[in-house]
């Protein structure tokens, strides 16, 4: 027994908001993102010097709840949120769709109405148990001080296991008021929740069989890889094994970019040879990936000739959307350490496919159509070579989080992960306005860690506040703001589906309004803008040259480029155009 | 598309019927009933859901009912080996001439009356969902004022109970 003898469980009196606070430091939470208000204000009493607990002032409390998912994307830690009764609390609906899209461990704290009030339609009285419900992988409504710390204590562990998810836990007014019993729970009682994380042993030597077995395989790498922590696991299977990887946009940095059997990216916006060797594959080996509709496109032609081995420590997702021939539920650090055992067995006796036709295959593909882009025609700044740029000079070891749209492509496809957690994002509900608050909550995780929020000026625009925060309470995040005066995606869009007609998406950020250098300035942060790609370098080079304060580029790009490959919404992934109406030519024999 | 009954242990705390039908109506399944109650073990409650889906969409949705922290335990119930029942209360128009003939019939079905006035009669009867149906037809040509009935509720017949040993499985 290294553990020290727990202490003897004298309750001890205190409010329900000093409980709440005590609770928080037992469970280890260092950092919470907040706003106060009414029903909450209690809790801010105890907060105000609690030891070891730092909370950090935002401007919206959707800040609050994206800043809670970059912390925790970026450590591996439980994020916190915590916002007042009704508006507060439904601010933070956003975050929290967000985080339960791409499985990442937070927890929202919010002030409730008085118990008595509950149900009166009081002021600012919001049901935000029942509004969550359907985003949430579980939340509470505490009726009683005396549940606080097991309620925290419970909130933080559901977050944290199995397919972690965000937790809310509402507290009446009331409850946070009255004088309570604080007993810290020794353990843990959830009859109905006990995830699976060791995977079964006959499944995973069958899975080793076809690994062994197959001429044209792929690991299918998804988030749930980094979640399980299991970048170095998955590297030793590759090594082992020779199989090419692909990395989805939820997964990008698991297995490092430079690594020669990276084939990066696949799905809508994946690079050629990604998307078409899970097409032509005998078997995709889907280790923490989910068959999002971004991956396989339609899913009826999707890799038809492919066996499916579906790892997951989430049941539901195997079978969802795709039949997996050998299903394994489990954890992927412990999946993919058994499967290296499994597969040296097969190799050991003398089951080992050539995939020397398939690497043929694959290099030649990848000679042929490489992810590149082209320069604007007009002479405008390219948004891709910016961002190039900024992954060039800040390097593999910083952190890269973006908003949703043709920046978040872009960052993802000319940007080199070497590295897990060194790429943040909003993949599931697509969010914008999640990269500022997430490069802070980022920041606030990895202080000595250089964080780029790359994001659009669409999406900039709906959370830069935050930037309030990040000066005053010394976070000195970078941004590029990717600035082509558009909702760019939108009208990429446009561009190819609405005959050009750019509906509602142009900004006005062209004009000048606002400005985002003196928008920077009044926020308290460096502005600089860069419109010559002659002053590319220099101007990231001056951004990397701050921090004592955040910085913002306002790089001021042509609007007419497009993200490329592009597999169409709903389109088969045999459709994949490499460039604007330029199929890849698969079926001419050609010569190696 | 096939009826499949679910018989559903779950933690008898605040929300969980919200959480459980709110799940499959956000999945696209339609509950066709749906009863809740006591069990033996005071913290736990029964729910017997019955939905008509195919095969696969069961299994889906019998996985994301698993996920919720406060479900322990699904079974699905197969007609052929469980006992399930229906509870139904059903007022039917009655006059002298006619009132005989309504309580024969009520108890052709060993259904019970339980109110009588000068112009109705009330009848409870618990049965399969079929009995109920046959009843309900020959009670119609009197004339029904008002019915009600319950979800229904179903066991497993033989001596084992769903919650027996230790882990908590569920069934896919």
């Amino acid at each position: 027994m290294t553990e020290p003898k727990p202490p003897a469980r004298a309750p001890e009196r205190m409010t329900g908001a000093q409980s709440l606070v005590r609770s928080l430091q037992r469970v280890g939470a260092e950092i919470v993102f907040g706003i106060p208000g009414g029903a909450i204000l209690p809790a801010y009493d105890p907060l105000f010097d609690a030891e070891g607990l730092r909370h950090i002032l935002v401007r919206h409390e959707q800040g609050a709840g994206h800043a809670a998912t970059g912390y925790a994307q970026a450590t591996g830690k439980v994020g916190v949120c915590i916002a007042t009764s009704g508006p507060g609390a439904t601010n933070l609906v956003t975050p929290i769709a967000d985080a339960y899209m791409d499985s990442v461990p937070i927890v929202a704290i919010t002030g409730q109405v008085g118990r008595a009030m509950i149900g009166t339609d009081a002021f600012q009285e919001a049901d935000i148990c029942g509004i969550t419900m359907p985003i949430t992988k579980h939340n509470y409504l505490v009726q009683d001080g005396a549940d606080i710390p097991r309620v925290i204590a419970e909130a933080f562990h559901i977050a944290a296991t199995g397919r972690p998810g965000p937790v809310l836990v509402d507290i009446p007014k009331d409850v946070l008021v009255e004088e309570t019993d604080f007993v810290w729970p020794t353990q843990l009682e959830l009859p109905g929740y006990r995830p699976t994380t060791k995977p079964h042993g006959k499944q995973v030597r069958e899975a080793a069989r076809l690994i062994a077995a197959a001429e044209r395989p792929v690991l299918y790498v998804g988030g749930g890889v980094l979640k399980a922590r299991a970048a170095a696991e998955l590297r030793l299977l590759a090594d082992l094994t020779g199989i090419p990887v692909v990395t989805t946009l939820m997964a990008r940095g698991a297995f490092p970019d430079s690594h020669a059997h990276n084939l990066g990216m696949p799905g809508m916006h994946g690079n050629v040879t990604a998307v078409t060797a899970m097409q032509k594959a005998d078997l995709l080996i889907a280790l923490g990936a989910r068959f999002d509709d971004r991956v396989t496109g339609n899913l009826d032609t999707f890799a038809p000739e492919a066996k499916v081995v579906h790892a997951d420590v989430d049941p539901a997702e195997i079978g969802k959307n795709r039949i997996a021939d050998v299903p394994i539920v489990g954890d992927a650090k412990a999946v993919i350490g058994e499967l290296v055992d499994a597969v040296r067995a097969e190799y050991a006796a003398g089951h080992h496919a050539d995939l020397a036709p398939w690497w043929e295959q694959l290099d030649q593909w990848r000679a042929t159509y490489p992810l590149g882009y082209d320069l604007p025609e007009d002479g405008s700044l390219s948004p891709q070579y910016v961002i190039s740029r900024i992954g060039a000079i800040a390097g593999t070891d910083a952190v890269y989080v973006a908003g949703v749209g043709q920046h978040q492509m872009w960052a993802s496809q000319f940007v080199t992960y070497d590295k897990p957690y060194t790429w943040l994002n909003s993949g599931g509900l697509g969010t914008m306005g999640y990269a500022v608050p997430a490069a802070m909550g980022a920041k606030v995780g990895v202080p000595d860690t250089t964080v780029w929020c790359i994001d659009g000026d669409g999406c900039f625009q709906m959370t830069n506040q935050e930037l309030a925060t990040c000066a005053i309470e010394g976070i000195p995040v970078k941004v590029a703001v990717i600035n082509n005066g558009n909702l760019g995606m939108v009208r990429q869009w446009q561009t190819l589906f609405y005959d050009g007609r750019y509906s509602n998406t142009g900004l006005g950020t062209r004009r000048m309004i606002p400005d985002f250098v003196k928008l920077a300035d009044a926020l308290g942060c460096v502005g600089l803008r860069c419109e010559k790609a002659d002053e590319v370098d220099d101007v990231i080079a001056q951004a990397m040259a701050i921090d004592d304060r955040p910085v913002v580029i306002d790089f001021v790009v042509g609007e007419d480029a497009m993200v490329w490959p592009m597999v169409a919404a709903g389109a088969s992934n045999d459709a994949i155009q490499h460039a604007r109406d330029l199929r890849p030519d698969f079926d001419t024999p050609q010569a190696v | 598309m096939t009826r499949h009954t679910l018989s559903v242990l779950v933690e008898n705390k605040p929300g969980v019927l919200a959480r459980v039908s709110a799940l499959f109506s956000r999945r696209g399944f339609n509950i066709d009933s749906l009863a809740v109650g006591p069990t033996e073990n005071p913290d736990v409650s029964r729910m017997t859901i019955v939905v008509a889906v195919e095969d696969l969409p069961l299994e889906q949705v019998t996985k994301q009912l698993n996920k919720l922290v406060n479900v322990l335990k699904i079974v699905e119930l197969d007609p052929a080996t469980a006992v399930q029942r229906e509870l139904l209360l059903v007022k039917v128009r009655v006059d002298a001439a006619t009132r005989s003939q309504v309580v024969e019939t009520a108890g052709l079905f060993r259904a019970n009356v339980v109110d009588v006035v000068a112009d109705a009669v009330t009848i409870e009867c618990v049965g399969s969902p079929a009995k109920l149906a046959a009843l309900l037809t020959n009670l119609e040509p009197h004339g029904i004022r008002e019915m009600v009935q319950s979800g229904m509720v179903a066991l497993g017949r033989g001596g084992r109970s769903i919650a027996g040993g230790d882990r908590l499985r569920s069934v896919s």
